[in-house]
């Protein structure tokens, strides 16, 4: 069938920069530029490119320009490029539009609607550079009061597992074989590395990386892939994942073209197969059944490490939160709707859940209003860009952040959208062996690293800016945000006052 | 010495967090026997213990028996719950009774025979990997999805208490299967059945598996073997390795 899809980019070749040197056919892996030997001239089927800018910036001669496709309808508000192109795609294929990444849509961002405080005159700022400052966070259920053995003075009352986080950033769950082993490498040694934890994903966790169990969150997920007691001994955390933004309600399809030799010992399933994650886990159809597997699974370590749940924000957040805290969960997290994924039905993307702001809010307000606030810990992710969402996340209450997207784009994705198709031109979300080898993982663990060091960097000079030296007196401190351009609700909801008030 | 010594522990009243603290407590000590009397509901048992302990349970054991569970051997005289064999890693659980719902979900090795009757979903997601096989084999009869999204492994089903005639109850056997094979004995009608899977008729190799697993399965509840296998039985398999790998549009 003759495609109707016209090409989303452009790419101009500068003749008089391109030396006929084929980097770009060789790191193109859309089959976009190709070679002439007739004409001795590179050129390109400007078609299938995504716009990923691998050749744009693996040229040596910066010969190439990768720009959209200035190909304009006629105006229409409701009929978008983006729709018309769906209906194109979709009948020409009969199939649920597939995807990658998190949600792209106009919907608010909230962090860019929410202001930080500053300390002037009526009382100090701190200046980082020469006091200090702390971020360290620990998770896990805190006690409702603690008792300390007068004679002694230390402490009575006998506290349950705890995490300790060197900064309040964490890797969020990205599972080998949706991102490459090389992709798990750096993310291990980074975390490591930096006091902090990464998340194995569903997928399992390689044996060469259980050196870094002490920063690895494994997670339990409806497929149970690589679950096995090795797997939850080795673990500091274990994170039952229930949903995830990018995909609420929705079970996962590694494709068996995915599930290369090395994918399948990982996940122990036979290599080719899909890796089909149902829906709902069987076992848990309820708050009560919740609590029967994060029991299950504190008994099969012995209660020696925190269990976290993982839901995707939706609509009752609040009401579920309050139900996995008295299942037992030491800590929750909260994925919300920009959240990122290997691969999602689009239609499911771009319409399923809720902004991770009023999520967050909504949430911490009903667990202080049940005073159970102290029961978990609040992690949260699904969008986070920087430092300053970070703030706000904590000042609305959340003990520490996931960041996914951003990490991947520490290791150099530019959001092309492709993860889906297993082709990634930078090697991250893939599981071709060629490709997999563009993720260097002392490179990749560099950058990331440099990327936590530069956040907590940023952290301490906005506490310090507010005058509070430890990121735990900012935790809930909803004083320390205003709020601008927001209606009365969602400043209720936010629990913050509009800006100048 | 202690490894003949059968210890006794009579859980009658004591939480299921207890018992099987206890149940650590005694297996680290290096006892491979143990006796537990008055089971009531307690949860999780076998689940930490990783070494291959025989465990007699007298009553009706908690759900997620042996969850999680890589090397005992656990004999229920009485029935089991719900979540029995939860993604077990290695070992054996029989149940001389019924066993609930999700029977062996997820389950990476071992294996599972229950004398009676399971619930919906036994089977559901199990998978195997290399050596790694796990089996469930059921006498009675079972509840709608059995075998659902089944990555591996062998599940058979007797249907020894069903009269002359009569049917097996389960809707949607082996809906979205992708690996792995059902062993039938007993008529089913082919609405009963996923539309992932197949129906054929044993094999040599089909054979010698059901001979030595359904051998086992009488040797544990007294029956014998070559009755057993007298009957027809069906194999049911997956009729792709990917069931939905033509749902999406790249």
């Amino acid at each position: 069938m003759k495609t109707y899809l016209p090409s989303r980019f452009i790419i101009e070749r500068d003749p008089s920069r391109c030396i006929q040197c084929k980097v770009c056919v060789n790191q193109c892996t859309f089959d976009v530029h190709y070679y002439d030997a007739e004409d001795d001239e590179v050129r390109s089927h400007e078609e299938n490119c995504v716009g990923c800018h691998r050749c744009v910036i693996f040229c040596p001669t910066n010969a190439l320009t990768v720009r959209r496709n200035p190909l304009d309808y006629r105006e229409n508000y409701n009929w978008r490029p983006e729709v018309i192109e769906d209906i194109i795609k979709q009948s020409e294929t009969g199939g649920v539009l597939l995807t990658g990444m998190g949600n792209d849509k106009g919907y608010p961002i909230y962090w860019d609607h929410l202001l930080l405080n500053a300390s002037q005159v009526t009382n100090p700022s701190i200046d980082p550079l020469r006091e200090p400052m702390e971020l360290t966070t620990y998770l896990g259920q805190k006690p409702d009061r603690v008792e300390i053995e007068p004679s002694s003075l230390s402490l009575k009352t006998q506290l349950a597992p705890q995490v300790k986080l060197d900064t309040p950033i964490m890797f969020a769950a990205m599972s080998y074989g949706a991102v490459s082993i090389n992709v798990h490498k750096s993310l291990a040694r980074a975390a490591a590395g930096a006091g902090t934890l990464w998340n194995t994903g569903e997928g399992g966790l390689h044996p060469e990386l259980y050196k870094y169990g002490n920063n690895t969150v494994a997670q339990v997920a409806s497929g149970r892939f690589g679950v096995h007691p090795e797997y939850l001994d080795v673990a500091r955390v274990i994170e039952i994942k229930i949903g995830q933004g990018a995909k609420p309600g929705i079970g996962g399809h590694l494709p068996g073209e995915k599930v290369s030799a090395e994918v399948s010992a990982t996940r122990m399933i036979p290599e080719g197969t899909d890796a089909l994650s149902p829906a709902p886990q069987h076992d848990i159809y309820s708050i009560e059944d919740l609590a029967q597997l994060v029991y299950a699974l504190k008994e099969a370590t012995n209660y020696t490490k925190p269990i976290a749940v993982k839901i995707a924000a939706v609509h009752n957040s609040a009401a579920i939160a309050s139900g996995m805290v008295r299942a037992g969960a030491d800590i929750i997290v909260l994925d919300g709707l920009r959240g990122g994924t290997g691969a999602t039905p689009k239609i499911i993307r771009d319409n399923v859940g809720i902004p991770i702001e009023l999520a967050l809010a909504s949430v911490d307000t009903r667990l202080r209003q049940e005073g159970i606030r102290n029961q978990a810990s609040i992690v949260i992710s699904g969008g986070i860009r920087n430092s300053g969402d970070v703030a706000k996340a904590i000042a609305l209450g959340a003990d520490a952040v996931y960041i996914g997207t951003a990490a991947l784009v520490a290791l150099g994705c530019t959001l092309c959208q492709q993860c889906h198709t297993g082709k990634c031109a930078w090697g991250i979300c893939t599981s071709n062996p060629a490709l997999t080898k563009r993720v260097n993982p002392d490179i990749g663990a560099r950058r990331l690293t440099n990327l936590l060091r530069g956040w907590s960097l940023e952290l301490k000079d906005i506490l310090g800016g507010m005058g509070i030296n430890a990121i735990e007196s900012l935790r809930g401190n909803r004083l320390q945000l205003r709020g601008i351009g927001l209606t009365d609700t969602e400043l209720e909801i936010l629990g913050v006052k509009m800006a100048g008030s | 010495m202690k490894n003949n010594q059968v210890v006794k522990i009579d859980a009658s009243g004591i939480f299921y967090r207890e018992l099987n603290a206890k149940l650590r407590e005694v297996v680290s000590d290096g006892v491979q026997k143990i006796e537990l009397c008055n089971i009531y509901g307690q949860r999780y048992i076998g689940t930490d213990l990783d070494k291959p302990v025989e465990i007699e349970i007298f009553g009706t054991p908690g759900n997620d028996l042996g969850a999680f569970m890589d090397g005992p051997k656990i004999t229920v005289h009485g029935n089991a719950q719900d979540g029995c064999g939860n993604t077990m890693n290695n070992g054996e659980i029989i149940v001389h009774g019924h066993a609930g719902d999700i029977t062996g979900l997820s389950a990476r090795g071992g294996k599972i025979f229950i004398r009676d009757n399971v619930g919906y979903r036994a089977g559901i997601h199990m998978k195997e990997y290399q050596d790694r096989k796990p089996v469930v084999v059921i006498g009675g009869t079972a509840q709608d999805f059995l075998g659902e999204y089944m990555a591996g492994g062998v599940l058979i089903l007797l249907g020894l208490n069903l009269k002359k005639g009569e049917c097996h109850k389960a809707n949607f056997i082996g809906t979205g299967m992708h690996s792995g094979v059902i062993y039938m004995r007993g008529n089913v009608q082919d609405f009963q059945l996923g539309k992932e899977v197949g129906v054929a008729e044993l094999d040599e190799k089909d054979g010698l598996v059901l001979k030595e697993l359904v051998s086992e399965f009488a040797s544990h509840f007294g029956y014998a073997a070559e009755e057993i296998l007298k009957h027809k039985f069906a194999k049911l398999f997956p009729l792709h390795l990917r069931p939905y790998g033509r749902l999406y549009a790249y």
